[in-house]
């Protein structure tokens, strides 16, 4: 078998493990659907008549364009959460036994940010259906619907990196775990759950600025409207800049990981 | 022993609550890191609504002038809601470890024991609470008086007694920290299918039709009223009635876990 087909076997079996483990551990699934299914529910229900506002872009309803913010924030507590497993791997010797073994380093982080990406890929498929079920439709189609499940997997997976990254360097799940209200911080300064020029001073500055801002309109824009060319290359600009800050941090902890052990 | 032996009933149970609650004033004063996520997460709410969608004051039947104050209440009782609920995942905990098995077979009471992890969470409560309430008063939140205030701080202690009883019943039937998501989300449903976001004309059918039937509604609205007007009995006086009535249901439910856990 050649070096490459054994490495995506690796990729793969600790990828499927992780999938396993989020499923199995109620308190690692609960905050990648049911926290975010609950807040679309309760935004939707309680901020809804928000599309009456002036300014406010043309939408069928605020369920449809909260999708994506729903979206954003199961994607940002699932790289989260693979970080958290992670870092328990990581106090339980797991992980030192993976690095034992005769595969290279790469393939044991790739391993976690497949996993990270498949539940990416579940929750946008999820979100998806909710929105579908309840009425809410995809202006772009099929179509739209795939470029969504895209962006989604993808910045899972880009997001998932930093998890890995913090993970590996500090070897300690309450570590990772801490930094869950960080995840909430970036998300409401972004433009994930209000349209941009109806936020409030200083946040909508703020949100004009954040990377996440610009993943959230091209998840948003496929859903609520044509595709905008222009608005999925920031998004795709954006993914690529979180790529490759978390290849870069996750690089320098692997290092790190393997001096001290 | 003896000493132990001579004091009557009410003042060995008074003596263990108090010693059950000076256990979470010293974890909370040993860990005090552990105390701040549930600080954290209410003040983070209370920004992030407020920035996101403090807009919503502009619609017609938005009868308040500045978002904070209508929102401010709601991330206090959140507060009381994550504090509680975090009691009964340290109970879980307690559980895991062994240490509940030892304070069951002692004499004293069952509801000793529950009151003590409750009154913890009730004080505990006070803490982001009054983070929050200093947070928002800068950015605009209006005062709401001495009564408003002392109105709104009895809401957010009984509301923290509430999810005490949600988490310690959840705990002591799961016997496990993996209940913890059920309990912090409970909570956070129980809080937010309310008039949390907006007045209740202006929330959708659906949200408006649960929020009619959920007693926390009448909570967030007596927790509320100093904030956006004036305090009065008739506005008091449900919220006391809603939050007796879930501490009765709920504290009836973690005593009935209790005396199954200990059988």
């Amino acid at each position: 078998m050649s070096g490459m087909a054994t490495n995506l076997r690796v990729v793969r079996a600790l990828g499927m493990r992780s999938i396993r483990q989020t499923f199995r551990r109620p308190q690692l699934m609960a905050p990648i659907l049911v926290f975010p299914t609950l807040l679309l529910a309760v935004q939707t229900g309680g901020a809804g008549s928000a599309v009456d506002l002036p300014g406010f872009p043309p939408v069928q309803g605020f369920l449809q364009f909260m999708l994506a913010g729903a979206m954003m924030q199961s994607l940002m507590l699932a790289g989260n959460s693979g970080g958290i497993a992670f870092a328990v791997d990581i106090e339980m010797g797991f992980t030192d036994r993976l690095f034992a073994a005769p595969i290279p380093r790469f393939t044991i982080v790739l391993g976690r940010l497949a996993g990270t990406a498949a539940l990416g890929l579940f929750s946008a498929l999820w979100f998806l259906a909710i929105g579908l079920l309840f009425g809410a439709e995809i202006h772009s189609g099929v179509a739209g619907a795939l470029i969504a499940v895209v962006l989604v997997t993808a910045t899972a997976m880009a997001v998932g990196g930093i998890g890995a990254a913090i993970a590996l360097r500090t070897g300690s799940a309450s570590v990772v775990q801490g930094l869950f209200p960080l995840v909430l911080v970036v998300l409401f300064l972004s433009s994930a759950f209000f349209p941009l020029d109806l936020m409030i001073q200083p946040a909508k500055t703020i949100a004009e600025y954040n990377p996440f801002s610009f993943i959230a309109e091209g998840i948003r824009n496929p859903i609520i409207a044509e595709v905008d060319a222009t608005d999925l290359l920031y998004a795709l600009l954006a993914i690529a800049g979180i790529v490759v800050l978390s290849l870069v941090l996750s690089a320098r902890a692997l290092r790190h990981r393997l001096r001290v052990g | 022993m003896d000493r132990a032996a001579a004091l009557p009933e009410w003042r060995a149970n008074l003596a263990t609550i108090a010693a059950l609650m000076a256990r979470a004033k010293n974890e909370l004063l040993r860990v005090p890191g552990a105390a701040i996520p549930g600080v954290l997460a209410p003040t983070i709410f209370f920004l992030g609504l407020n920035g996101v969608f403090g807009a919503l004051t502009q619609l017609n039947g938005f009868e308040v002038g500045a978002y904070e104050s209508f929102v401010v209440p709601v991330s206090m009782l959140q507060g009381a809601g994550f504090t509680g609920a975090a009691a009964g995942v340290n109970l879980a905990r307690d559980m895991e470890q062994g240490w509940v098995d030892r304070l069951l077979v002692s004499p004293a009471p069952r509801w000793v024991l529950l009151a003590g992890t409750v009154l913890s969470a009730s004080a505990r409560a006070l803490i982001p609470a009054t983070f929050v309430f200093a947070i928002a008063l800068p950015l605009g939140a209006g005062w709401p008086g001495i009564d408003g205030l002392f109105v709104t701080y009895l809401m957010v202690a009984a509301m923290a007694a509430v999810a005490a009883c949600w988490g310690s019943a959840l705990a002591l039937r799961f016997k496990s920290q993996s209940a913890a998501p059920l309990m912090q989300a409970g909570m956070m449903a129980l809080v937010f299918t309310t008039t949390a976001y907006a007045p209740l004309a202006l929330l959708q059918p659906w949200l408006r039709t649960v929020a009619e039937v959920n007693p926390v509604t009448e909570v967030i609205e007596a927790a509320r009223q100093g904030f956006v007007g004036g305090v009065s009995w008739a506005g008091t006086w449900p919220g006391a009635v809603a939050l007796l009535g879930l501490l009765v249901v709920l504290g009836a439910w973690a005593l009935r876990e209790m005396r199954r856990t200990a059988r």
